[in-house]
């Protein structure tokens, strides 16, 4: 723990994130507007003291729906990292600790998956199941699945030669006390390293998918789609896009320095 | 009335890509109720093998292909995996050499305990509780309340190795399989350990089958002495008669090279280089078609070449498998 605050990056990153989820928890405390209101004399306008970072098309506020959109983007990541992490988890203990034919197919079903470029498989599972926040998660969550797989894999093939799991067999353990009480705890590590990378990637899909109008549906705030409705202002008022942009750059840079901190000092390979 | 341990013409191969590695070829003895029966021979002879048969633990791509274990008059090799894994750390348990990585790092001392209580035994948490903190008492653990709260690496070696002990005897196993238990220790503290876990053992009336190298402690600690030799037992006996009779030229060789301790004010006798035994183990996947210790005999006649010793009975406890202790009929 103290190598941890003695780590400057990581402290940043962490106090960056702690924003980022204070703003989305107390968004309603915090947005001076409601940010579904549409006043269409306000259409476009730029940055003033009652709407500080200006009205987007319909004239919503945009400082209130980059708040409100903390809790969208967030909230969308946060379920799809858990998503992936909990099917990842399974499926790469399970090929780690069986091996051989099981191992096979996990890991040749998880690599096919891989191929894909993330962004495109995505789309293509949004596109096949419908737009809605939930399909949203399942379809980010499958994309990261084997990330998570590969990483506990390899951990739990490193772990299953160990003494201690030997120790546990030879006194009778069950295959699945040994996977969660002697395997999954000593890999926590890199686990928690992968998922706050994941953080970071989530954050980044779903904008991207909402920026191509397959993420949160519409009206809802996500930064993604902020971004997406402010684009055909770009001209006249460029910084309508820069505020969600800087949103997702803010809070991708907090996961991404969070996880690079936590690399370094949970990783003693890499010291 | 059954032996606790009775192992007959057990066969453990390897398939590996260069060949069959006959790791255990054709290895029988047993263990009485209560008894300590040491398995002595070098590296890779098959010790830590059988072993790891008793349990069916056998690693890949070893298989058992030969011969039977029972188990208090039980053929373990019928038991189902499930049935096998009820047999593991409450019939029988088994304690490894290093005490250093055997304990999980992720939980407590108590927590480990507990658990393994739990697994094979109903018993309340505070149950289990109560037991283990005997078990530590037992094996001489310090203050043994405040160790079940202890994560493993706040633990010496040695206090370690004891919890090992007190985690294979804590739910008073008929059999316990020590596999070099105290190799990795400080010589120190080795004759503590060794000690506390003969005692542990015999207080609970476990039989051990433990595995050494180290004839010192073989010479304190057996009641019987079981030695192997590539894969077989080339002969067993009681403690005494091994040491006093060794019939086998291999157990000859292996009781000459241990190192004396004596001056030459002691001992008028010229001094003499330590024994060394020449040659080298036979590769396991090319075993000599006679006696596996034929070519580094020095007793070897052209018998020994050709065939395969029977185990001999020299006595009612002494047997050797050689063809110079040929009994007629």
């Amino acid at each position: 723990m103290a190598r941890f605050w003695a780590n400057k990056a990581g402290v940043a990153g962490l106090a960056i994130i702690v924003v980022c989820i204070l703003v989305a928890i107390f968004a309603p405390l915090l947005a001076p507007h409601d940010p579904l209101a549409i006043d269409i004399s306000l259409q476009g306008m730029e940055p003033s003291e009652a709407y500080p970072f200006g009205n987007d098309e319909f004239g919503r506020d945009i400082l209130s729906r980059v708040i409100y959109g903390a809790r969208i983007s967030l909230g969308i990541s946060l379920f799809s990292v858990i998503f992936s992490l909990g099917l990842g988890v399974v499926l790469g203990a399970v090929a780690g600790f069986y091996g051989r034919g099981i191992d096979n197919a996990i890991m040749r079903v998880m690599d096919a998956t891989m191929a894909f470029p993330a962004i495109l498989l995505a789309i293509a599972i949004v596109a096949a199941m419908g737009s809605n926040m939930f399909n949203v998660v399942i379809a980010l969550g499958i994309v990261y699945v084997p990330r998570f797989a590969r990483i506990i894999r390899g951990a739990v093939i490193s772990l299953k030669t160990r003494e201690f799991v030997e120790a546990a067999i030879s006194l009778g353990a069950s295959d699945v006390a040994i996977i969660f009480r002697h395997i999954l705890p000593n890999c926590l590590a890199p686990l928690i390293v992968q998922a706050t990378a994941g953080f970071a990637y989530a954050i980044l899909a779903e904008s991207s998918l909402s920026f191509l109008g397959l993420g949160a549906p519409p009206p809802a705030p996500s930064w993604g789609n902020i971004l997406s409705e402010s684009k055909d202002f770009m001209l006249d008022n460029p910084m309508m896009t820069v505020y969600p942009g800087l949103a997702i750059t803010f809070a991708v840079l907090g996961f991404n320095l969070l996880g690079d901190a936590l690399r370094d000092i949970l990783d003693p390979r890499l010291k | 009335m059954f032996p606790v341990l009775k192992i007959d013409d057990l066969q453990t191969h390897f398939f590996t890509r260069t060949g069959i590695a006959k790791a255990i070829d054709g290895v029988g003895f047993h263990i009485d109720k209560g008894e300590i029966v040491c398995v002595v021979g070098e590296s890779g002879c098959g010790k830590s093998m059988t072993a790891l048969s008793v349990l069916r633990l056998v690693p890949h791509p070893g298989r058992i292909v030969g011969g039977e274990i029972w188990l208090d008059g039980q053929n373990l090799m019928a038991f189902s995996e499930r049935e096998m894994r009820e047999v593991r750390g409450d019939r029988v348990s088994m304690i490894f050499q290093e005490p250093m990585v055997s304990l999980n790092p992720a939980f407590t001392i108590g927590n480990q305990l507990i658990e393994a209580v739990r697994v094979h035994r109903k018993a309340s948490r505070a149950e289990a509780w109560e037991r283990s903190v005997e078990m530590l008492r037992r094996v001489d653990l310090p203050s043994p309340e405040a160790r079940m709260n202890a994560y493993p690496h706040e633990l010496s070696g040695g206090m370690r190795q004891r919890v090992m002990i007190a985690e294979a005897l804590l739910l008073d196993p008929v059999l316990l399989l020590a596999d070099e238990p105290t190799t990795a220790l400080d010589v120190t503290v080795q004759a503590q350990v060794l000690d506390v876990m003969v005692r542990a053992a015999r207080e609970s009336g476990t039989a051990v089958m433990m595995i050494t190298h180290n004839l010192a402690v073989v010479s304190e600690i057996a009641d019987r002495v079981v030695v192997m030799y590539a894969g077989r037992v080339v002969e067993q006996g009681t403690t005494e008669e091994i040491f006093t009779r060794p019939a086998h030229p291999y157990t000859q060789g292996l009781l000459r090279a241990i190192p004396t301790l004596s001056t030459a004010a002691e001992d008028d006798a010229p001094r003499q280089p330590l024994y060394e035994m020449g040659g080298l183990v036979p590769s396991l996947t090319d075993l000599p078609p006679g006696c596996a210790f034929c070519p580094r005999c020095s007793a070897a006649i052209d018998l020994c070449a050709a065939q395969k010793p029977p185990a001999f009975p020299l006595g009612e406890t002494h047997a050797a498998a050689c063809w110079l202790r040929r009994t007629e009929g």
